[in-house]
């Protein structure tokens, strides 16, 4: 039985397209145009993944995710035209899964459906071990490999590394990088995460262009780039 | 042939032009109660009624005549106002609701009636002047006596003073049409019980229906009415520029003095003035003397130039050492024809040594047909008053110096006596005389006479030890002595008192010059007003406040001297009266002089751009009488700056109006355009596809589609940057990073470009928003991939070096105008004189620009040294750059 996704969106003509798009790829589609008939449709049909819009005609979408998140263990893919990076972050924090602006890009939308379907219900990965490409992420025994030898990473490196594979193919917020990483240490800044991220491409990505494997989301996070 | 003179003259038409819009005046002039002015208004005011003009009756008195009530009848009533004062209700004409009706003519009986206290105006005529400046029509009725000008002549004859007057000048803006009825008739009618007179008041009035008066009275009212008529002819005749022959050239000046009865010079002056149709002005000369006046005579200075200026002078206040000097240097300056001056009943032996002021004038005054109206002297104890505190006795330590130097002197003579013949003991004496009398004043000097006299005379004059003379040459000695006392002393004060009078006039001058020097460095109106509230306040030692027109708001308070102050209503009335009728209003004034404050408004030319509030802590007057004409000047002051100010931000607006329409039209323009472009080609392949869609045409649409979301992208920032709403969100940001995302978002608009990355990897972090660093980044490599030559190369290069980092976009095609780089950076410029056709709303780079400066960078626009290209460089100062190596054991 094919998954089922809802799609809240007040625009007629995004929920065709939707539609369309999602069950050429094999979903079951069902719809909602307003906040109300979306938490209606949530109970009545148990979806796997909802897409939400935020530009609602009844309430804010962000309102809506925290009381979704609460009926049902569906996927939130927040799809909104509102470009704010605090908005952004707001919905991770209520519980968002991620995030795609509009216009989006068809075939990504659908690769971030995946990766988030796949891991639906746990908050992170059970995998112990990532793979991606040529690389090789076991977390428990803390090495990370490619083509089978060790790289050498320091401790901050293999802390950021983790929380990002445990999540991968989702955005982490640069907050909860460094709460995880770092811990309590209050001198903490965004300027060593950004340091540790550019050792990090320096070692897994070289020589492929910057951002193959851990792609940056302006101003809200990074996400390790899962396989699709 | 056309001369001068047959011009028409700018002030008569400036005058006509005032009227227009303004309601007309019909004044109905009787020459006594009881000639049947209220009945020949209201006629008249029926027969306008049944022609259909909409005649409201504001005021009338009927006093029970039925005549005269029959008129009433039928007609509209405005409803009286009813006023508390002291207990009981008072009547009064609604100004309000004949304002809110707002009809084409409205009757108003007794053109000189008092309102009640409380009202807005105190006299009825000021309600007048408002229905007027309305544009409603007025009809009034008024008795010859109550004419301001007329005062005083018609006292003199029937010994009745009227109190309620009317200025000269509502009379002279008014049609009148006299009701004349003979006397006899007009008498009879009084026996016949057809005149109302007032109960009290009926024995007073008896004496004042003598046949005499009655034809001196009409007499008086039949030349008013003519001279109205030849006034409104000859303004006729100089707004249509008819040559014509007029007593012209006469300039009268009127010389205001102290003393009671200064109103009547005034009305006097008024006379003369307009007997010979010209221009006048109110004099007042500031002696030192004016120092000691008292409150009483200030009162009445001021009270005689307001006087002045209400019938229709221009009113001076010069400073000089007497009253002559000021008086003949005025007349001489201003070429004046006729001098009025009043002359006080002073005793002969005053006038003996003071010398007389008019004698003064009329041998310096050549050629000055000089009016003398006799005064009445102040009364006696008050003149005893300011003499004393003028010269008074001189400290007692005067006396005893004196009295010591003189002992001195004596001392000194009767040791070198023996060398000295009598004329040098003489001599001897006259230094303590000078002394004294140069620095103690003319009472110290006499004594200082007197007692070197008699000492002279006991010790030195034979027979030496009594005081008799045997030789009469010795007495002319006693008299030098006495004579240099007096001389010294005069000299000396004089002198003093000049000084006095040039340090006052200085202090005012300096006070004015120092204001305007203050003044004319501000540029900002709310400085301007502070700076304003805060000089007067100073120089006045008053509380000020300045309010001005605010939108939607009403008069507003822009700037006080103490911010804490509040307005009460009556307060604010006064204010907005004053502001909205162009002349002072509140205490002091003739307007809702219950208010505390005094309103000024501050005038250019017909527009009054805010009012000026001034009052006393104490809530005493204002201002002194005597300082009223340095406020003046102050307040004009202010209102040019606050003019030049006005018209400044005027001009500002009116560029950035211009500025913005003409970024509207651009954008419109360029909106149609590049939006459309997009659209057709989106439109076009999608109807192309339902022949079977080509790799192509899905190439097509996804590219196109791409460019339309870049294009509303840049207008969604432009429009945050031209709101003023970009909100930067500041994090450390790596360039590799920024550059990564950008090329990656950009990759379409590179389509047939290579992109070069040449960042090194261990360039220092920048604190930017890495948002807006993504847009200034598109915008370039978008701008690049339209502008680079199909098939080259674009390279991002990032240096760090003198402490600056520099990102460089660097493409290969036609570069940039030299010269004229910058200009790349304007809003909706697209480089000119190429050749190719290229989409672009010409916003991205105005963007960049924007942006980048938002956050603390600079953009450079260059041409690449070998001329192949363009470069476009992302300058981050050494500030943005994060110098915090992080500790080993944080990474």
């Amino acid at each position: 039985m094919p998954a089922k996704i809802l799609v809240v969106d007040d625009e007629i003509a995004i929920r065709k397209l939707f539609r369309n798009t999602l069950e050429r790829a094999g979903y079951a589609v069902v719809d909602a145009m307003d906040g109300r008939a979306a938490l209606a449709v949530a109970a009545a049909e148990a979806p796997s993944a909802i897409l939400l819009d935020l530009g609602l005609p009844d309430r804010d979408g962000l309102s809506l995710i925290p009381l979704l998140r609460l009926n049902g263990d569906a996927v939130i893919l927040v799809v909104s035209a509102r470009d704010a990076t605090d908005e952004k972050v707001a919905a991770l924090d209520l519980g968002a899964d991620d995030f795609v602006s509009k216009p989006f890009d068809t075939e990504e939308l659908l690769a971030r459906l995946r990766v988030a379907l796949r891991h639906r219900g746990v908050s992170e990965t059970t995998q112990r071990v990532v793979r991606k490409g040529d690389l090789t992420i076991d977390l428990d025994r803390r090495l990370v490999c490619r083509d089978g030898a060790e790289l050498h990473l320091t401790r901050k490196e293999h802390d950021v590394l983790a929380v990002l594979a445990r999540h991968v193919g989702r955005v982490v917020t640069h907050d909860r990088i460094i709460a995880a990483a770092w811990g309590g240490d209050e001198d903490a800044r965004i300027e060593y995460l950004r340091i540790v991220i550019r050792n990090l491409r320096q070692k897994l990505e070289y020589p492929g262009p910057v951002g193959s494997v851990i792609a940056n989301e302006l101003g809200v996070g990074y996400r390790l780039r899962g396989d699709s | 042939m056309t001369t001068d003179t047959d011009r028409p003259s700018p002030e008569a038409l400036l005058r006509q032009a005032a009227q227009e819009g303004r309601g007309r005046l019909k004044i109905f002039l009787g020459a006594a109660p009881g000639v049947g002015k209220t009945f020949e208004m209201l006629s008249e005011g029926a027969e306008r009624r049944r022609a259909g003009v909409d005649v409201v009756i504001g005021v009338v008195e009927t006093h029970g005549r039925a005549e005269t009530a029959a008129l009433i009848r039928g007609q509209e009533i405005v409803p009286r106002r009813a006023v508390a004062y002291e207990g009981h209700a008072i009547d009064e004409m609604d100004l309000d609701a004949i304002l809110a009706r707002a009809p084409r003519l409205v009757l108003v009986d007794e053109l000189a009636h008092t309102n009640a206290p409380g009202s807005r105006h105190p006299k009825r005529y000021q309600d007048v002047e408002e229905l007027l400046a309305a544009g409603i029509d007025v009809y009034s009725t008024i008795n010859i006596q109550h004419l301001e000008s007329l005062n005083d002549i018609v006292a003199s004859f029937t010994r009745v003073r009227v109190r309620e007057t009317v200025p000269d000048s509502v009379l002279e803006q008014a049609e009148i049409e006299v009701v004349d009825i003979p006397p006899d008739e007009l008498i009879e009618r009084l026996k016949d019980g057809k005149v109302y007179l007032p109960h009290e008041a009926t024995r007073a009035l008896s004496h004042f229906f003598s046949k005499s008066n009655l034809s001196a009275l009409r007499e008086l009212a039949l030349r008013r009415a003519a001279q109205s008529v030849d006034a409104q002819m000859l303004e006729h005749v100089r707004a249509l520029g008819v040559g014509g022959t007029w007593a012209g050239g006469e300039r009268i000046v009127v010389a205001i003095n102290e003393l009671p009865g200064a109103d009547g010079l005034v009305r006097a002056a008024k006379r003369v003035a307009d007997g010979l149709h010209g221009p006048w002005t109110a004099l007042f000369i500031e002696t030192p003397r004016t120092a000691h006046f008292t409150d009483e005579q200030h009162r009445r200075v001021a009270a005689a130039m307001t006087l002045a200026t209400q019938l229709g002078a221009v009113v001076a206040t010069v400073p000089a050492a007497s009253v002559v000097e000021g008086i003949r240097g005025f007349v001489d300056h201003a070429r004046a024809t006729q001098l009025v001056v009043g002359k006080s009943r002073r005793s002969r032996w005053f006038e003996l040594l003071h010398g007389s002021v008019v004698d003064g004038l009329i041998r310096e005054t050549a050629g000055v047909t000089v009016h003398v109206l006799p005064m009445e002297e102040e009364a006696r104890g008050r003149a005893r008053d300011w003499r004393r505190g003028r010269t008074g006795w001189g400290a007692p330590s005067g006396y005893a110096i004196t009295a010591g130097l003189i002992v001195v002197i004596t001392a000194l003579a009767s040791a070198l006596f023996h060398v000295l013949n009598l004329g040098n003991v003489a001599l001897l004496y006259l230094l303590p005389v000078m002394v004294a009398a140069s620095l103690f004043g003319l009472r110290t000097g006499l004594f200082a006479g007197i007692v070197s006299s008699l000492a002279y005379n006991f010790f030195f004059l034979p027979p030496v030890g009594t005081f008799s003379v045997n030789n009469p040459e010795n007495l002319i000695s006693i008299f030098v002595l006495l004579g240099v006392a007096i001389a010294t002393s005069q000299l000396t004060s004089r002198v003093r008192a000049q000084a006095d009078l040039a340090s006052a006039s200085a202090r005012t001058n300096a006070t004015l010059a120092g204001f305007l020097r203050q003044l004319s460095s501000v540029n900002d109106p709310a400085e301007a007003a502070r700076m304003i509230c805060e000089d007067v306040s100073r120089v006045f030692d008053v509380q000020t406040l300045l309010l001005g027109p605010m939108a939607g708001a009403g008069l507003t308070v822009q700037a006080a001297s103490n911010p804490a102050y509040r307005l009460d209503t009556m307060d604010l009335a006064a204010a907005n009266w004053a502001f909205d009728n162009g002349s002072s209003a509140g205490k002091g004034s003739g307007t809702l002089a219950a208010s505390e404050w005094l309103f000024t408004p501050l005038k250019a030319g017909e527009r009054t751009l805010a009012v000026m509030g001034v009052a006393r802590d104490d809530a005493g007057d204002p201002v002194r009488a005597d300082q009223l004409p340095l406020l003046t000047s102050l307040i004009d002051q202010s209102a040019l700056v606050l003019e030049r100010l006005r018209l400044e931000t005027e001009m500002r607006d009116v560029d950035a109006v211009r500025t913005r329409d003409r970024l509207r039209a651009a954008l419109l323009s360029s909106v149609s355009h590049d939006f459309r472009t997009p659209l057709t080609a989106v439109i076009a392949a999608a109807d192309a596809m339902d022949h079977g869609a080509t790799p192509e045409l899905i190439a097509t649409v996804k590219s196109e589609a791409a460019r339309l979301n870049r294009f509303v992208g840049n207008l969604l920032d432009m429009a945050r940057v031209e709101a003023g709403a970009l909100k930067l969100n500041v994090e450390a940001t790596d360039l590799s990073d920024a550059v990564a995302g950008a090329s990656h978002d950009a990759r379409r608009a590179l389509d047939g470009h290579d992109l070069l990355l040449d960042v090194p990897p261990d360039l220092p972090l920048v604190r930017v928003d890495p948002h807006l660093l993504h847009h200034c980044l598109l915008n370039l490599l978008d701008n690049a991939g339209r502008y680079g030559d199909p098939g080259t190369p674009i390279v991002i290069e990032g240096r760090h070096h003198y402490g600056q980092l520099r990102l460089s976009i660097i493409d290969l095609g036609p570069g940039l105008p030299p010269g004229r780089e910058a200009e790349v950076f304007e809003t909706f410029r697209r480089i000119e004189g190429s050749d190719r056709a290229i989409g672009g709303t010409g916003l991205g780079l105005a963007i960049v620009k924007a942006f980048a400066e938002a956050m603390g960078m600079t953009v450079e626009a260059s041409n690449r040294g070998d001329d192949t290209g363009a470069a476009f460089t992302l300058v981050f100062p050494t500030n943005l750059i994060v110098r915090t190596a992080a500790p080993e054991s944080a990474i």
